[in-house]
């Protein structure tokens, strides 16, 4: 395992943000807010199913699946009310769902800062976004057994 | 000729010792549309205003708007003008700030706009959420307002900015501080608000003297602040403020304590009322201050 490596889906996302202009960065944000998947039935409404990221400043939830071919695919509830968060998660459904364990793992914890993102988006809430990846990675882990 | 915006007579405003700081839902449902009147929201979530907001309000961003992108400061008196002629922001036009959490955001954008001298400048008593859970309308649109002309005015930091070598100075005269954040970030227990990233501080405690009042207890449930009389009761009946009493508030990075400031010096009339920014970000960072705690040893 490589670490370092950005997962090509994420690092598609990563490089559509860094090319555009920083006015554009929060719409872009605002569009992948947009995009988180519905949660399926058998996590609707079951947050205990879930992990909370506490470090994220509205109630943040996640799960992560991994399928018989090692490929992950994340949930997440969010609030509408919390549209900078829901983006990271949209940002982390569309780069890593479909990403294998070993890839999710390598990703470099500070991949925001490659996509300009802490111009626009202050250091507590990009924290946030550390917490989720650092819990998925956690989770992963734990699935993936010792 | 200015055309002038009416104050929001509501009975619960009339109490407060600048009435015309604060006006009610209602009465902001019912004056969108006066000439004159701006409406300004500033949150927390950088992104909330894109997902609808108040019909006609302009979007002011704490971050990429009203700070400097280089130094800790705030924009200087061309970046102020620059941003509200962008706005159609004349020197004249009534403000009306509102903001989720509280309102924190929009009494620190009111707060900073105070700094330039902006003479009308208004909050909505209990913000966004308020607005929202009446079932008021929001819209997505984005308005079109023509440029206005706001002239460079130089920023005036002395009369409600306090900074460090201010306060070590407040210190040495006893004069009183407010420490506004959570119970266990002015114990030392916490560096950060509960459930916040416990980070951006290497010390844990609170500046020596001061009082802990959460900013919290001026709110009410709904966000509104609680009458002139509640807020005479916590301010000068426990805490023990007097009129004229040389007052400096602080948090973590200066936007809970703008909330405070707007309650003494807005809504009680203490003449004397400073917010300091830098907080505890930069008094838990600073190398030989003074600080207290009142639990273990808390290192960043």
């Amino acid at each position: 395992m490589t670490v370092g490596a950005v997962p090509v889906r994420l690092q598609e996302v990563v490089d559509e943000f860094a090319d555009l202009p920083r006015e554009l960065r929060l719409e872009a944000l605002l569009d992948y807010s947009r995009r988180v998947p519905p949660l399926p039935a058998r996590l609707e409404g079951h947050r205990d199913a879930m992990e909370q990221v506490h470090e994220c400043q509205t109630p943040f939830f996640v799960a992560s699946e991994v399928a018989d071919d090692q490929r992950v695919t994340l949930w997440f509830d969010a609030p509408p009310e919390a549209p900078t968060t829901r983006g990271f998660a949209g940002i982390l459904a569309g780069g890593l769902n479909g990403a294998t364990v070993g890839e999710v793992l390598a990703t470099p914890d500070g991949f925001w800062t490659m996509m300009g993102l802490h111009e626009v988006v202050s250091p507590l809430r990009l924290r946030g976004m550390t917490a989720i990846l650092a819990r998925v990675k956690r989770q992963l882990r734990v699935q993936a057994g010792p | 000729m200015r055309p002038v915006v009416e104050r929001d007579p509501a009975e619960k405003l009339r109490a407060y010792s600048h009435p015309e700081r604060l006006v009610t839902t209602a009465w902001l449902a019912d004056h969108l549309h006066d000439p004159g009147l701006v409406v300004a929201e500033s949150d927390e979530d950088v992104l909330l205003y894109e997902t609808g907001h108040i019909p006609g309000a302009v979007k002011i961003d704490w971050l990429n708007d009203l700070n400097d992108a280089v130094t800790r400061d705030y924009v200087d008196g061309e970046g102020f003008a620059l941003l509200l002629s962008s706005k159609g922001v004349t020197r004249d036009t009534t403000i009306v700030f509102y903001g989720d959490k509280s309102n924190w955001w929009a009494a620190y954008a009111l707060w900073v706009a105070s700094l330039f001298g902006h003479a009308d400048a208004r909050l909505l008593d209990g913000g966004r959420q308020k607005w929202i859970d009446e079932g008021r309308p929001l819209t997505t649109e984005v308005p079109e307002r023509e440029p206005a002309e706001y002239p460079v005015v130089e920023r005036d930091d002395k009369a409600i900015r306090a900074f460090r070598e201010d306060v070590l100075a407040h210190i040495a005269t006893r004069g009183r501080l407010v420490d506004v954040r959570s119970p266990q970030e002015y114990s030392g227990e916490l560096l950060a608000m509960p459930d916040y990233p416990q980070e951006g501080a290497l010390r844990g405690g609170h500046i020596p003297g001061a009082a802990n009042v959460p900013w919290k207890r001026a709110a009410n449930d709904d966000g509104t602040f609680k009458t002139a009389g509640e807020l005479r009761a916590i301010y000068e009946g426990e805490l023990g403020l007097a009129h004229g009493d040389d007052v400096i508030a602080y948090c973590r990075i200066g936007e809970r304590s703008s909330h405070t400031w707007f309650v003494l010096s807005q809504l009680l009339g203490f003449p004397q009322v400073r917010n300091y920014d830098g907080s505890w970000v930069e008094w838990g960072n600073l190398v030989r201050v003074p600080i207290e705690r009142s639990a273990g040893t808390v290192r960043g």
